[in-house]
């Protein structure tokens, strides 16, 4: 019982360090975009090729990343934590 | 020159194609509909894909549809803005939400909330976040639904209202989440279908480049619109905009309700994914639509039509694809305003009849027949209401409420959804006090930002300096829920606390006493 509560309280503290982490990176790369958007307007309207400016660049690489986050996530999850969560739950059936 | 603000065939055709396909959907769903789990959840049944659908579906309103694609057509990149903000928040809701959320819960997202601390006064708290947020998305879509109606159809602004809330009705009081679940999916696929159609029609113009599109745009009106322009002035401002848009799609009722759906959390893992996936590529393509109705409409003439530049997504389609085209876009902006007040309506039923009727008045104890009963016509209140705050709010200025129930949503819901899951200390007392606050102080901000003060009430200044005020409301929601609760301990919110984690982990199924 209590080496399971161990290790349940393990798999908790490791979902949390993880969920924390890949919030505030989603959190940074937004909120650091946004202050982007409002601090350096010339920067952002520079074009890279004709048509493609910084800022939309950087928009759309916000986008990705946000998926990008999700992915690593969602990997950890099916490849990690399912499994241990079906460790834990085992022995009670 | 245009057809629009006429009643024109195709457009007709298409509405009433829509309307025909979600009756008949949930006179099937009504049949199915025999208790609580499958008025609130659609008996757990939706798989992981079909509810990324509906997740999509619920999620993007005619607001982001027609508004970004209106907002990039005037002003270029600021719109973008908007586009991405709204994606943001869905890692967050997959991080911290989804999953403890479907294990914790049954039918709202104050079952979670108040899994471990008293029932009445945390549900009570919820509720009232919860009518909140609802209520001013609601009079936002109602009022957008009103007057997009009447240009795009030329129906009468009270008609609108009226045909939106009942066929919205027929759809929650009928067949309840799995009709709603069902019409979210078939809204989500039409819109992005729509979406993606117009988007290529566009781009077929210009060699299938983006790019191109792009340096159209800047070399039509100026390299300026590739970069921010005036509507991101104060970097406060945009800072307090981006949070609550982040943080606040992780606490909106309608949105959190639709983890019950599935079976577990393995597969409310798999839906947000989905979803995100959905949603970013929608918005990907907004990029696209507004500035393929700068270069091909202009601005003069969307402008002409709409001031707000809301018609920019439908001239476009009349642009590149004709009369047809028009109709079906115009159709498929109808239908998902119908959807979304839909999916609002539904959570804000659940709130009063789950949270304050059988939780709060019967105490948690009352017989299946009689929650039904007190559902439906919880529903049928939250339809009438609807649509008399849309009669009531008739040539306001609602722009702005969308944005506030977003910092709502991140003010009242999300800390104290957090803290519950998260934090140990966490108590009754802590919770109610992070709801109140976070509530009334993202409404009392409001009211004293420049938004009300000079863009609603005429002033010349404000009190308040930020035009959304989410920067302040959600660190001061989060601080008065922790010193509050460190100030009250609460026993048993502490002792099981290891209960909550262990069906956080592993799911309701694991408990001893199921249900």
């Amino acid at each position: 019982m209590s080496e399971k509560q161990r290790a349940l309280e393990a798999l908790a503290r490791a979902q949390w360090r993880l969920a924390l982490a890949l919030t505030a990176a989603m959190m940074a790369i937004h909120l650091g975009f946004t202050l982007l958007v409002a601090w350096a307007k010339p920067l952002l309207t520079v074009q890279l090729v004709p048509g493609l400016s910084l800022g939309i660049l950087l928009g759309a690489l916000v986008i990705v990343s946000a998926w990008s986050l999700i992915w690593v996530y969602v990997s950890w999850a099916n490849r990690h934590y399912d499994t241990k969560v079906a460790s834990l739950r085992e022995p009670r059936r | 020159m245009t057809t629009l603000g006429q009643p024109h065939g195709a457009a007709i055709v298409w509405f009433f194609l829509f309307v025909a396909v979600t009756l008949a959907i949930t006179l099937w769903a009504a049949r199915r509909t025999r208790s609580t789990e499958h008025f609130y959840a659609a008996g757990r049944s939706v798989t992981g894909l079909q509810n990324g659908l509906a997740l999509a579906g619920d999620y993007m309103s005619a607001a982001s549809f027609l508004g970004i694609a209106g907002l990039v057509a005037l002003s270029g990149f600021d719109g973008l803005i908007y586009s991405i903000g709204f994606l943001v928040g869905w890692p967050v809701v997959m991080f911290l939400i989804a999953e403890p959320l479907r294990n914790l819960g049954r039918y709202t997202f104050a079952d979670v909330v108040a899994y471990r601390l008293r029932q009445a006064p945390v549900r009570i708290a919820a509720a009232f976040g919860t009518l909140a947020v609802v209520t001013f998305y609601l009079i936002a879509q109602m009022v957008g639904a009103g007057n997009l109606i009447r240009l795009l159809f030329g129906i009468p602004y009270g008609v609108a209202i009226v045909v939106v809330g009942a066929v919205m009705m027929a759809y929650v009081l009928l067949g309840g989440m799995l009709a709603t679940t069902w019409v979210q999916i078939v809204k989500a696929v039409l819109l992005i279908g729509g979406a993606f159609l117009l988007a290529f029609l566009v781009l077929v113009r210009f060699g299938g480049s983006p790019l191109a599109l792009f340096a159209a745009a800047a070399e039509r009106f100026g390299g300026q619109v590739l970069g921010p322009g005036r509507l991101v002035a104060d970097p406060l401002d945009a800072l307090s905009l981006g949070l609550a848009l982040m943080l606040g799609t992780a606490g909106l009722p309608h949105i959190l309700m639709r983890f019950y759906t599935v079976k577990d959390a393995r597969t409310a893992r798999t839906s947000v994914g989905y979803a995100a996936a959905l949603i970013g590529f929608f918005y990907l393509l907004t990029f696209v639509l507004g500035f393929g109705a700068m270069v091909l409409v202009g601005p003069d003439r969307i402008q002409a039509v709409d001031k707000g530049g809301n018609m920019a997504a439908p001239l476009l389609a009349e642009a590149v694809g004709g009369t047809g085209f028009l109709g079906f876009i115009a159709a498929v902006a109808f239908a998902t305003i119908l959807a979304v007040v839909a999916g609002l309506t539904l959570s804000a039923a659940a709130a009063l009849s789950h949270d304050v009727w059988v939780n709060v008045v019967r105490g948690g104890r009352a017989p299946e027949r009689e929650q039904l009963v007190v559902a439906r016509v919880a529903a049928l209140l939250g339809g009438v209401a609807s649509v008399a705050l849309g009669m009531v709010f008739k040539g306001e200025n609602v722009a702005y409420m969308v944005g506030l129930a977003f910092a709502i949503a991140a003010s009242a819901n999300f800390p104290a959804l957090v803290l519950s899951i998260f934090w140990r200390p966490f108590t009754t007392r802590g919770a109610q006090a992070s709801m109140a606050v976070g509530t009334l102080s993202t409404l009392l901000l409001i009211f004293l930002s420049p938004t009300i003060q000079i863009g609603v009430l005429g002033r010349t200044s404000a009190v308040f300096p930020l035009k959304n005020p989410g920067l302040v409301t959600i660190p001061l929601a989060f601080l008065v829920g922790m010193a509050v609760s460190l100030l009250t301990p609460e026993r048993e919110a502490w002792e099981r606390f290891a209960e909550l984690q262990h069906r956080v982990h592993l799911g309701p199924d694991s408990d001893s006493d199921k249900g």
